[in-house]
């Protein structure tokens, strides 16, 4: 289990919004932190590293929970800049 | 060209050179779907902290006009081509299945049902995060889209030698 700092819940939205959402709240973060962001854009287990590599944030993780039907991505990010 | 004075591209450049990767997108199109992809990489380039350009031409004015805008010129014949092409984005078609309205209003409805951002919304976000917005001048003139009848902030009215000074630099250049 990873821990986290702040959470952002991101369920119900699709891509970009997670993204979106991501950039603007992890601006609330002081360095060091992590933020977990919730959702169940399947998207988001590419978009999130993608995201990290190029802003320079760290990827800290990512956990997945719930069956095939309705599965929830936990994407943990740590403010690195 | 129209007679609205060109921003010197010069300026843009240095306006926009504290951020490194750059990304412009031209929107033709005036199509639901399309401009929804424009918008979404747009905002999606811009969470990424990448500078994003949008520059708006014929069909894609449409977006960055104010809803159900007519044309302001005074001639005849694109006051009736105003009157054909209203302006706004919530009035834009599907690309495909458009069927009189029936098709896309289905479409709004199963995207706001999913809270899916519309247009307007992902237009409203791509302004939060600091997309510029350009409006070309000659297809403005040509389709008779007067200045007073766009929304609030669009950045610049320009011509191509904006957009090319632009997407010169730019590491993702898409025509849409």
């Amino acid at each position: 289990m990873l821990k986290a700092d702040v959470k952002l819940d991101t369920l119900g939205y699709f891509c970009p919004m997670p993204i979106i959402m991501t950039s603007k709240k992890i601006k609330e973060l002081t360095l060091g932190q992590v933020l977990e962001v919730v959702s169940d854009d399947e998207g988001i287990k590419k978009d999130m590293p993608a995201w990290c590599q190029t802003i320079g944030h760290e990827m800290v993780g990512l956990e997945e929970e719930g069956n095939a039907a309705a599965r929830v991505y936990k994407a943990f990010v740590r403010k690195s800049k | 060209m129209s007679p609205t004075k060109l921003e010197p591209a010069v300026a843009l450049a240095e306006l926009q050179e504290s951020k490194p990767d750059r990304v412009t997108i031209v929107v033709l199109s005036g199509d639901f779907d399309r401009v929804m992809a424009a918008f979404i990489i747009a905002t999606g380039a811009a969470a990424m902290g990448m500078q994003v350009t949008m520059f708006f031409t014929f069909w894609g004015l449409n977006v960055i006009r104010r809803e159900g805008a007519t044309s302001g010129a005074k001639d005849l014949l694109r006051r009736m081509f105003g009157l054909l092409n209203k302006g706004g984005a919530g009035r834009l078609p599907l690309s495909r299945f458009h069927f009189f309205g029936l098709g896309t209003g289905m479409m709004k409805k199963v995207m706001s049902r999913n809270r899916m951002p519309g247009i307007a919304e992902l237009r409203e976000t791509a302004r939060d995060l600091g997309v510029q917005f350009i409006a070309c001048t000659t297809t403005m003139g040509m389709m008779g889209v007067t200045k007073d009848t766009l929304i609030e902030g669009v950045d610049q009215l320009a011509g191509v030698s904006t957009y090319l000074a632009e997407a010169r630099q730019g590491n993702v250049n898409l025509f849409i």
